[in-house]
């Protein structure tokens, strides 16, 4: 146990997990574990989620702190089953910014709101002294309407669904490693940063029912499918060579003896649904331009108590892909 | 991509793998291969290669994780450094080494001046452009990590850089697998030798072992293909009852290795006997800086005193880093002990035997 809070606790991995359960004990949340609400109200469902961002730097390659405010919480909606409305807007910056820079990350709020149809209707601001906060730090919240007939949850993957993603895999992720610059390594990589409403209003327009929707934000695909099959008790098997990397991105990793499965998207939604519907979803979001990419990786292959996640490699292994620990650190030898 | 896609094949692999069990067939009986670097050891869980063989092959890891093989007298040195006000410098995967209830991560948490440093250069420029500072660099690491500190303090001297201090923790392969396969309850049938410390160090320290010891050994690259072939390659002299050392990874290794950079460690360092975690002292298996770089030796300059500590109960590393034991066999494995709370330093190097078992989720 620790005592104090340490960098490992907000890396998306096991101990953030174990943060969020207490934390969520003081949120009047039906289900422990779960950090976002479905308020049950007379009009419907609304969903209402909130989320800190700070980035390091907060501008890299594709994507910056305002754009990535905006698109984060929007997706944290999709994930709810809703149809994102209005977010509120908070910035914290530190004493002895540029305006310039501000104003850029305020156009880039504005653009990716527009962009997302979504509208920012309340907002703050603070100024901190130097060396208060690290530049400029922004939390936004959403709701929105959760769309009838719609399981709102993560909860339910079932044996015989299968796993779709949206897209390549780590591409923020190593796009903002080769922005710190630390390991001196020059990247060609993007972040795939963007708003998925338009994914989750194609499934609900074009019928494809699903079980679970996730985005695989920090910890990754891994994490990610690590929570659908520990809270869905269900045992999830993927086949590395079907999981869509980019080139540069899975370059990168190998130098820095990552694994892409590990590093976080802001543009992918990773779907759960019948294997009779597989099919039909990757032709519907493949005709969209944000997931054009769409591929089937795996499947729900068994119930499980525990939860599990299995790969099977490219060399024709099969191993556990394991929730991630701790941050991911770069080898000695 | 290219040199990756070619040794992930799939095919390929199970081809060389099938070879390698008709070998297993023939020899009947259990064959025992130990893998001396940490990150074959990663290679082999992240790959899932052990599946590919038959059951008489066993698969045992070594003494290849700098972190791991690092004895609690040497963390000492650091954590001294670093509560003495000094900001240490060090790889990432020293931050979480439990050493007496304390981590490095930790020690940051309460305000320390601990940094990450991914090349021993990031600690020069800091040093430079904080010379109100003193710096240490923890310097943990085999004969690929020492060439880099010895330029280092080279540098720092042509430089006159002087808030820059090293401790010298680097230790030596050849004289560990000396230990290890004099050690009679191991049993070791042939070895996977490193690919990386090769590359430095090339063919011939490992001949005289050999030869003394009749025990086949290829020097391996780290890609499926490779390990798979090298394991094919060990029980193809067992078969022909040879014992040579053998390299497979000719596209990296050569004979010779790196002259610069074993010279850069020759004009540096001198060995030393030192101490290693689960193999007790071994002659000459570390390196000190010479006496005409004293002046950048931190534990002589700010009078650091190595302190022993004793093992956690129940943690197994030192037998795990020497290959009599497996993470299965401890106790603590997956229960009390994981990568964000490391009992023992093997769980927390990505090339520890411990952390390699846990991701690749053997029970």
């Amino acid at each position: 146990m620790y005592d104090k809070i340490v960098l490992e606790h907000g890396a998306g991995g096991r101990l953030m997990h174990e943060l969020i359960q207490t934390i969520s004990n003081v949120l009047e949340s039906p289900r422990r574990g779960v950090d976002k609400a479905i308020l049950n109200t007379k009009i419907g469902k609304i969903a209402f989620t909130t989320d800190s961002f700070v980035m390091k730097p907060p501008v890299v390659k594709g994507c910056d702190i305002g754009m990535l405010s905006v698109n984060g919480t929007v997706n944290d909606l999709v994930t709810m089953g809703a149809k994102p409305e209005y977010l509120s807007l908070s910035l914290i910056m530190e004493e002895g910014l540029e305006r310039d820079f501000v104003m850029r990350i305020i156009e880039s709020v504005r653009r990716a709101s527009e962009k997302a149809r979504v509208k920012i209707v309340t907002g703050d601001i603070k100024v901190v002294e130097k060396g208060g906060c690290d530049k400029i730090f922004i939390n936004t919240s959403g709701i929105g309407m959760v769309y009838r007939g719609v399981e709102s949850s993560t909860l339910n993957a079932k044996p015989g669904d299968a796993v779709i993603v949206t897209g390549s895999i780590g591409d923020h992720g190593a796009a903002v490693l080769a922005a710190r610059g630390e390991f001196q390594l020059e990247a060609d990589v993007s972040s795939d940063c963007a708003p998925l409403n338009s994914v989750l209003e194609a499934l609900v327009k074009k019928r494809v029912p699903f079980h679970a929707l996730i985005d695989p934000t920090r910890g990754g695909l891994a994490t990610s499918l690590n929570e659908v099959a520990e809270s869905s008790r269900v045992s999830i098997e993927i086949e590395e060579e079907a999981i869509p990397v980019k080139e540069e991105v899975l370059g990168f990793c190998e130098v820095l003896g990552i694994e892409p499965f590990y590093l976080g998207c802001e543009g992918r939604l990773v779907i759960f649904t019948p294997q009779a519907y597989a099919d039909k979803a990757v032709r519907v979001l493949r005709t969209l331009e944000v997931s054009k990419d769409t591929c089937i990786i795996g499947s729900v292959v068994s119930r499980s108590k525990k939860g599990e996640v299995r790969i099977k490699t490219r060399a024709g292994g099969l191993r556990a892909l394991p929730m991630l620990q701790g941050i991911p650190l770069p080898r000695i030898c | 991509m290219k040199f990756l896609e070619e040794y992930r094949d799939g095919e390929l692999v199970k081809r060389i793998a099938n070879r390698a069990n008709e070998l297993l067939g023939r020899i009947g009986r259990e064959v025992k291969i130990m893998e001396v670097c940490g990150t074959h050891t990663m290679a082999i869980a992240r790959h899932g290669l052990r599946g590919l063989f038959r059951k008489n092959l066993d698969l045992i890891s070594g003494p290849g994780c700098p972190v791991c093989v690092t004895p609690n007298s040497g963390f000492s040195l650091v954590f001294q450094a670093a509560e003495m006000g000094k900001t240490v410098a060090t790889f990432g995967d020293m931050m979480r080494v439990p050493f007496n209830g304390k981590s490095l991560s930790k020690l940051r948490g309460e305000g320390f001046d601990i940094r990450v440093v991914y090349s021993p250069y990031d600690a020069l420029k800091m040093a430079e452009d904080e010379p109100e500072k003193e710096f240490v660099m923890a310097g943990i690491g085999f004969e690929t990590t020492s060439p880099l500190f010895a330029s280092i303090i080279l540098e720092c001297r042509r430089r006159r850089v002087s808030n820059l201090k090293l401790i010298s923790l680097f230790r030596l392969i050849p004289p560990a697998l000396d230990a290890l396969l004099k050690a009679e309850d191991l049993h070791i049938d042939g070895l996977i030798l490193p690919g990386h410390v090769s590359t430095i160090i090339g063919v011939k320290p490992y001949v005289d072992i050999v030869e003394k010891y009749k025990v086949p050994a290829v020097i391996t690259g780290f890609e499926p293909v490779d390990i798979v072939e090298s394991i094919r390659m060990i029980l193809k002299q067992l078969v022909e009852k040879k014992s040579m050392v053998e390299n497979e990874y000719v596209r990296t290794v050569r004979p010779q290795g790196n002259p610069k950079a074993i010279r850069l460690i020759q004009e540096v360092f001198k060995p030393v006997d030192a101490e290693w975690r689960g193999l007790g002292e071994i002659a000459e298996s570390g390196l000190a800086l010479k006496d005409e770089f004293k002046d950048f030796d931190a534990v002589e300059e700010y009078g650091l005193k190595p302190v022993e500590a004793s093992e956690p109960a129940g943690c197994l590393c030192g037998q795990v880093i020497r290959g009599s034991k497996k993470p299965t066999d401890c106790k603590l494995y997956r229960r009390a002990c994981m990568p964000d709370n490391p009992i023992g330093p093997c769980m927390v190097s990505s090339e520890g035997t411990c952390a390699a078992y846990y991701y690749a989720g053997v029970e």
